[in-house]
């Protein structure tokens, strides 16, 4: 029912870089060079004519231009990626977007489609009937289409796999933390889906049913029971990954999967502090047994 | 306490799940995430504890002044509790926006304490009318993860636990002030008995069943709950309704009898082995902040 522990029992995760080369790793105030005919580029200042660091991250050199990747930073969107938001504002003709992001993005009118998949010209009537589809506090899977001007990002649901989310569970990690890949949708073998954000948000909801729907129709019947179990079970080894900095993505979270039912270990052991060590440990070897 | 945005069907997932008692995170209803204490850290204190639940992260700081007895308990001691939100805890704190907490969880503090089951202040006095021993206990929230009452007076029970009272001696003198002494020795200290040291349980009402120790998503699902501050010998000492929504008698009556004492008298028993368990560790073993 209760578990506490000393803080001395708690044992400490050692981080090991998945490459061996060694990074050139700055914390903010540390001089990186003190060349001249360096271009100054993100997360760095110039002062006497040395250049420093202004954010803790990794320095990436480009032919002439210098900049830091910070680790732990907000969202950076890029066209094309696949974000899940909420709504926090319904405007005029647009909905604005809390994507973990420096600004709320935007999700205009015209990108998203009519229910029924018409196409024509979004009229006075679409626009009072905004509400009706996505109102305050509803999650949204869309991709990334433009970027403005002051950097917010502009996002489209103009396919049948984006729109309104229904049930399921949301984790936010850090977006640096999410791997870049063809299909973030998976529809895992045990029995639920996920969707991972490019922004740091995944999603984990029951297996999604190849419907034309397009995210109109909420499903609010009862989750089975089983169902629920591999979502808490998929919510709680990706909340261990993030808490040892390992890369989200559907092998290493299926091996996370694998590993905890293959312990044997209840769904909230794996809430245990040297149990989420443990996983990340079965994952990392898991994946050294694969390289072999 | 922070206010969170969900979507309709986020919050039926979460009303299904506590009726089938599977939460998001594996828990039945009555279990607490894992919670990671440690006490005397603060070297300058007479006793501290930090006290870390999932995300809430709770500093206690005890400080003892010799002072004089309030004049209608001449042979009593006194408790002074102070709790400071921190702007870091969550963007809500920003400037005076903590305060308002800060000084419901002080009061609710004040109120478990005050049954004369809890802490016996007769031992913190000194000399009966004169001195008496006031211990300033001080709370800091570090970090707010939802479930604040319940990681504060675990944190609270653990650093009076551990607080260390000088003993003093006192000479009489021919004139009419006797002289207090003090030992020289900063070893030579008492501790307080803190074995009926209530425990605070948070019961948040979800459809026709109710949570303990709910995630900030589950507080926003729910309109209603009770704050049960519960003693070591299974009594409880305060109960403060939280929430806006109303509750019905005989579910405040089962939520008190059934729950609020049983889980509260688990996590006193369980608490007070781990205080126990820590004083045989050697001082080398202090994590402190570093982790």
């Amino acid at each position: 029912m209760v578990d506490i522990r000393l803080a001395s029992e708690v044992p400490p995760f050692h981080i090991v870089a998945d490459s061996t080369e060694p990074k050139h790793l700055v914390t903010p105030g540390s001089l990186i060079t003190k060349e001249t005919g360096f271009m100054r580029g993100h997360g760095t200042y110039m002062q006497d004519d040395c250049l420093y660091s202004s954010v803790a991250g990794v320095v990436e050199r480009v032919n002439q231009l210098i900049s830091v990747r910070p680790l732990k930073s907000r969202y950076h969107g890029e066209i094309g990626d696949v974000v899940i938001g909420r709504v926090t504002e319904v405007s005029q003709k647009r909905w604005k977007l809390d994507t973990n992001a420096r600004l709320d993005s935007v999700l205009l009118l015209q990108s998203v489609n009519l229910p029924g998949g018409e196409l024509r010209r979004r009229s006075a009537e679409d626009e009072l009937a905004m509400r009706q589809y996505l109102k305050e506090g509803d999650l949204v899977s869309a991709e990334v289409q433009n970027i403005f001007n002051d950097g917010a990002l502009s996002l489209h649901t103009r396919s049948m796999k984006y729109g309104k989310l229904s049930q399921g569970c949301l984790i936010k990690v850090s977006p640096s933390l999410i791997r870049r890949q063809k299909t973030h949708f998976h529809n895992l073998p045990c029995g639920a889906s996920i969707i991972m954000g490019n922004n740091g948000f995944v999603w984990i909801c029951p297996t999604l049913l190849d419907d034309g729907a397009g995210g109109f129709v909420q499903n609010l019947e009862t989750v089975p029971h089983a169902d629920r179990q591999a979502i808490s079970r998929l919510r709680n080894c990706v909340t261990a990954l993030a808490h040892c900095k390992m890369m989200i993505y559907d092998t290493s979270i299926m091996h996370a999967y694998d590993a905890s039912v293959n312990a044997g270990l209840e769904i909230k052991d794996l809430l245990l502090p040297d149990k989420i060590k443990e996983i990340a440990l079965m994952v990392r070897k898991q994946f050294e047994m694969e390289k072999e | 306490m922070a206010e969170i945005l969900l979507s309709e069907a986020e919050k039926a997932f979460i009303h299904h799940g506590v009726q089938d008692d599977l939460r998001c995170d594996g828990r039945t209803r009555l279990d607490y995430r894992p919670i990671i204490l440690e006490t005397g850290l603060v070297s300058n204190a007479s006793g501290s504890a930090r006290l870390r639940l999932a995300n809430s992260d709770i500093l206690v700081g005890v400080k003892v002044e010799l002072a004089s007895p309030l004049p209608d308990k001449p042979q009593e001691g006194r408790l002074e509790f102070f709790v400071d939100c921190s702007a870091n805890a969550t963007p809500e704190f920003e400037g005076r926006g903590g305060e308002d907490l800060a000084n419901e969880i002080c009061r609710f503090l004040q109120r478990s304490y005050a049954s004369g089951d809890t802490i016996n202040l007769s031992e913190l006095s000194v000399l009966t009318g004169q001195q008496c021993w006031v211990l300033y206990v001080d709370i800091l929230i570090l970090e707010c993860g939802g479930n604040l009452y319940d990681a504060v007076s675990l944190a609270v029970k653990s650093a009076l636990y551990a607080t260390q009272i000088p003993s003093i001696k006192v000479a009489t003198m021919d004139g009419d002030q006797p002289e207090l002494e003090l030992s020289d020795d900063p070893y030579d200290t008492k501790r307080l008995n803190t074995q009926n040291i209530p425990c605070v349980v948070t019961l948040m009402k979800i459809g026709n069943h109710y949570l303990v120790d709910p995630t900030p998503e589950e507080e926003c699902c729910s309109s209603s709950g009770i704050v049960v501050a519960v003693s070591g010998n299974k009594k409880i000492t305060a109960v403060r309704k939280i929430g806006s929504g109303s509750l019905h008698p005989d579910s405040l009556v089962s939520m008190l009898k059934q729950t609020g004492s049983e889980v509260g008298a688990v996590v006193n028993t369980i608490l007070m082995k781990k205080l126990l368990e820590e004083e045989t560790l050697e001082v080398s073993q202090k994590v402190g902040f570093m982790r």
